[in-house]
């Protein structure tokens, strides 16, 4: 609820602001909000925006599932063996610290010009950022549960599953926070890079014709949706603190 | 109700030890660095089935370490460690820890705490309801099944961990420090709990401990360690009888029995701070 109410008052202040804003440029370049949602309510109706919006969405959620998978179990592997972890800590914060969009031709040149492209880039962005939360919350885990769970003679995969996971998911979730608005980021930049569908594209291609009150609403659109998915992981991540 | 949790007192040797150390030694090499560090041993002890064995020594003389070769979470480098005539390779079955640390889990309530070890080894849901309902009736918690460890004090948080060993019907009970982080009197009192504990398991018990009131309110005998290396300087029998609880802290011979592990302990205590 609390969590609701902050992300209103981030909406309303953005709002005035932006009012503001297009009051003090006074020209078309900066429609509105009120033209801007206007705009939304039209694209609603619009057969071709949900055709793009599912191409989003599916890119979307096929980067948010590979990376919070992979980044979970890449990080419990080197976070579980001490010196896996010390040896690609480096190798990762370096790797994650590179202009990822610099890399986008190669990405492009390896899955094509599809969706894997843009499903690649989303999971190049939020697939890190997780491996190191979760491979750090491991390495600060207490110490006697890992002990416990071998006194309790736990395999490996059950210590993995029944006891380290458990142990650190409030710090996972906080990571796949992270890690879900920087896929939705690889992706919008990877459609609107090389795409002829999705929302990244549309926003560009509206660009191109001058219609500011599309970008705006699509602009729109994403920032409540990023909002939406943040607080409803922050309710997850309070009502799993202990 | 008495139901009998541990194994029987299986018809052994007088003369047969339940575990047996044989020139236990370990040295372990620093992280990050070639000097090794020489923490145990040579040990040689042998514990009766069903004694409480108390370890007192300076703070890193290797007591810790002592109860890692028991639970075989640690390889002597060199000697043999043995459990019911067989070496220890890997934690063996009939063994319980009780830690230091708070190891309860924060995630599950008390009675999934408690059952968490059975679960996971496979044993019958009506073997497990049974045992673990006995066990959280034994340590006084059966008001608090459904509570999380967070909603509990220190010392009640260490009982569901008592908990959880004594579901397992371990044959030997190994306790590192286990009231190391509660007052006094609740130190005490949890020691009435631990010879209840023992006495109801007939089970064999080593203590490792930094007070040497618990050690020789406790146990039976109580082994003094040097400062590192760990060796034995001396093991003292209390001679107490098995039905003693916390209120032979006023028999004179407990003043008595203090007073000399002090005595043994002090020059050792002296080197660890001196050499920091």
């Amino acid at each position: 609820m609390k969590s609701a109410i902050g992300s209103a008052a981030v909406l309303l202040v953005l709002m005035l602001f932006w009012q503001g804003l297009h009051l003090a440029v006074a020209n078309s370049s900066l429609p509105s909000p009120v033209t801007t949602l206007v705009q939304l309510v039209a694209l609603f109706g619009d057969p071709d925006f949900w055709k793009q919006t599912s191409q989003t969405a599916q890119a979307f959620g096929a980067a948010v599932v590979l990376s919070t998978v992979g980044g979970i179990a890449l990080g419990v592997l080197l976070g579980m063996n001490r010196t896996a972890g010390s040896v690609s800590e480096p190798i990762l914060v370096n790797l994650y610290s590179l202009p990822k969009v610099t890399l986008y031709p190669v990405v492009l040149l390896v899955f094509g010009l599809g969706i894997s492209a843009r499903i690649a880039f989303g999971v190049m962005h939020g697939m890190i950022p997780l491996t190191l939360f979760t491979m750090n919350a491991i390495l600060q885990m207490k110490p006697v549960y890992r002990r416990s769970a071998a006194v309790m003679g736990l395999s490996p995969w059950q210590t993995s599953v029944t006891v380290v996971l458990p142990a650190i998911l409030p710090e996972v979730i906080t990571g796949a926070r992270l890690g879900v608005s920087l896929c939705l980021l690889g992706v919008l930049i990877g459609e609107m890079f090389a795409a002829r569908n999705g929302l990244g594209y549309m926003v560009m291609h509206a660009m191109e014709r001058g219609d500011m009150a599309t970008v705006l609403a699509v602009a729109l659109l994403l920032a409540i949706f990023a909002l939406l998915v943040n607080s409803a992981l922050l309710a997850l991540d309070r009502a799993w603190r202990h | 109700m008495s139901v009998a949790l541990a194994e029987p007192a299986v018809v052994a040797a007088v003369a047969d030890p339940h575990v047996r150390l044989t020139g236990v030694t370990r040295v372990f090499s620093r992280r990050g660095s070639t000097e090794s560090v020489h923490a145990l041993g040579p040990i040689d002890l042998d514990l009766m089935r069903g004694e409480f064995f108390s370890v007192v020594g300076p703070s890193g003389c290797g007591k810790s370490t002592l109860l890692d070769v028991l639970a075989g979470l640690a390889k002597p480098t060199e000697g043999t460690a043995e459990f019911e005539g067989r070496p220890i390779d890997g934690v063996p079955a009939g063994v319980g820890v009780v830690f230091q640390e708070d190891a309860s889990f924060p995630w599950l309530t008390v009675e999934d705490n408690v059952a968490f070890g059975l679960r996971r080894a496979g044993v019958d849901p009506a073997e497990i309801a049974r045992r673990v309902d006995y066990a959280i009736g034994f340590v006084g918690l059966r008001g608090f099944v459904d509570a999380y460890p967070a909603q509990l004090s220190g010392g009640m948080r260490q009982r569901v961990c008592i908990a959880r060993t004594l579901v397992t019907q371990p044959r030997l009970i190994l306790l590192d420090e286990p009231f190391g982080a509660l007052d006094q009197q609740t130190r005490l009192l949890m020691g009435d709990e631990l010879l209840r504990l023992w006495r109801e398991t007939a089970a064999t018990v080593l203590l490792i401990t930094h007070a040497l009131d618990e050690a020789a309110m406790l146990s039976d005998r109580v082994g003094v360690m040097s400062a590192r290396p760990g060796v034995f300087i001396d093991i003292v029998e209390t001679g107490w009888d098995a039905e003693r609880d916390s209120r032979i802290v006023s028999h004179p011979r407990f003043g008595d029995l203090t007073g000399h592990l002090w005595e043994k302990l002090r020059t050792e205590s002296l080197k660890h701070l001196r050499d920091g």
